[in-house]
């Protein structure tokens, strides 16, 4: 057990895994969202009441999920940075609070696209509105924080410290929908209880979140690679990696 | 615990108890700011004029004052106190005084709490003892000046807590006003909701309990968790620079 651990804080160990793991994870990333998406896009039956405009759903829903679970899972790295000062942890963090933002983006620019047909309005300032728009300007701060410390180490556990703090909007931001009453509806999926909508709807909706999932396993461990071969460019097993990449 | 395992210092063997430790941080920091009076008023200045902007650049017909008043109280509020943070460590960093405080045996949240309490005595009261006079002036009823400055009141120290954390991340930083302000205002928000909630609440004659309770529940929360990640943060930047 704690030789994992200790291998898993070894970069270069991390490398090699990731190396191999991406194949597959971009693989099943495209085949799921490409059987997802066009699933719900084209095949899926319309809605009663909204018509085709709800099918913006199949990329609304994956970018919201994905958006509050990078933000846990760099809460998560977070801790084992501030904690056990584990070398991969920071760069995990690093590397994903940029695809955190974007997701929240496309998650609030897609809600507003789909707001604009049911809603009529492209905004309101309604609780779960509001909260998603706090993990923008949260993701947004922590990159700020990190690209102002120039010590590696330092602006590591600065940004920590500051994810941490911001995890208190996390609940918030999950209940809204269900301590106010507000415009956005109920959560799609819940662990204890069948999705409300028929199975053609939500299956593909399923794929294109577990899709999603993959594809953002797969861009952080590009971006960490990026990142493990920026800091380690002094060590050997860079060197030799890099020129074994150009002889090939 | 053996002998050879226990601390070298423990903080009654120092001389001085974590309470006269917080008291002396706290009385210094006011001697401190008693003495750079200028310092003091600035924000105070500020609130004022953020708040006269409204009636000038928006309208000053009363209805919309009184709709608005309070949010535009919270919002200068938030805003001054937000300007006045980074006086919060920056002196004590620059002169090395920081450093000292680090090194004390006294635990450092402790006296992180008792450097943030003067700074709300110093920047947050003054603002709730002001709100009256600026309620009467964008025409806010009694009653909702009353649960205004209430609501000033606990959340003033909220803001000067969370702001604590915001300082000290950005200590020694290039453009550290604007980061903090960046880092700052998301953590802000649900506090504003709740301030000027609790006000729109009063104003329409709702009972206000819940509100309070719930701002004193923010409250309660940052005493609690603010001084330990404010602690941490300093630690990081004193060993950055």
């Amino acid at each position: 057990m704690w030789q994992i651990f200790h291998k898993l804080g070894s970069p270069k160990w991390f490398f090699g895994i990731a190396t191999r793991l991406m194949p597959w994870l971009l693989a099943g990333a495209l085949a799921l969202l490409a059987v997802g998406l066009v699933w719900g896009l084209a095949f899926a039956p319309k809605d009663y009441l909204q018509g085709n405009s709800y099918r913006i759903i199949f990329i609304h829903v994956p970018s919201a999920f994905l958006a509050q679970s990078v933000y846990i899972m760099m809460a998560s790295a977070a801790v084992v940075t501030l904690v056990w000062r584990m070398k991969l942890a920071d760069v995990f963090v690093k590397a994903v609070a940029p695809v955190g933002l974007v997701l929240t983006f496309l998650a609030l620019f897609t809600g507003a696209v789909w707001g604009k047909p049911t809603w009529g309005t492209w905004w309101i300032w309604d609780a779960r509105l509001t909260s998603m728009l706090i993990l923008l300007f949260l993701y947004g701060g922590a990159i700020a924080l990190d690209r102002a410390i120039n010590d590696e180490k330092s602006a590591a556990r600065a940004v920590a410290v500051l994810v941490l703090v911001g995890v208190v909007n996390i609940p918030i931001i999950k209940y809204s929908v269900e301590w106010w009453n507000t415009l956005h509806q109920p959560a799609t999926f819940k662990l204890t209880e069948k999705p409300s909508m028929p199975a053609e709807m939500w299956v593909p909706l399923l794929l294109s979140v577990l899709g999603l999932y993959l594809m953002f396993g797969w861009l952080a461990c590009l971006r960490m690679q990026t990142e493990i071969l920026v800091r380690e460019q002094r060590t050997r097993w860079v060197k030799e990696h890099v020129l074994a990449r150009r002889a090939g | 615990m053996n002998a050879e395992t226990r601390p070298l210092i423990k903080p009654q063997e120092s001389g001085v108890s974590t309470v006269a430790a917080m008291r002396a941080v706290f009385s210094r920091d006011m001697k401190v700011a008693f003495r750079q009076r200028q310092d003091l008023l600035n924000p105070l200045l500020f609130f004022v004029m953020v708040v006269t902007l409204f009636p000038l650049g928006v309208s000053p017909e009363v209805s919309f004052l009184r709709e608005a008043g309070a949010g535009i109280l919270w919002v200068a509020a938030l805003l001054s106190v937000l300007l006045s943070l980074d006086h919060l460590f920056r002196h004590d960093f620059d002169d090395g005084t920081l450093e000292q405080l680090v090194l004390q045996p006294q635990p450092l949240f402790l006296l992180v709490l008792a450097k943030t309490l003067a700074h709300w005595v110093l920047t947050g009261l003054p603002l709730v003892l002001l709100a009256p006079v600026l309620g009467v002036m964008v025409h806010l009823e009694g009653n909702s000046i009353a649960v205004l400055c209430l609501t000033l009141l606990i959340g003033t120290p909220v803001l000067s807590l969370i702001g604590s954390i915001g300082a000290a991340l950005t200590l020694g930083l290039r453009s550290a006003g604007v980061l903090l302000s960046l880092l700052i205002i998301p953590l802000y928000i649900p506090v504003l909701i709740f301030g000027t909630g609790t006000v729109a609440a009063a104003t329409e004659g709702a009972p206000v309990g819940a509100y309070v309770a719930l701002m004193g529940a923010f409250l309660v929360l940052a005493i609690t968790l603010a001084p330990f990640a404010a602690a941490a943060a300093l630690r990081i930047s004193l060993s950055n620079s």
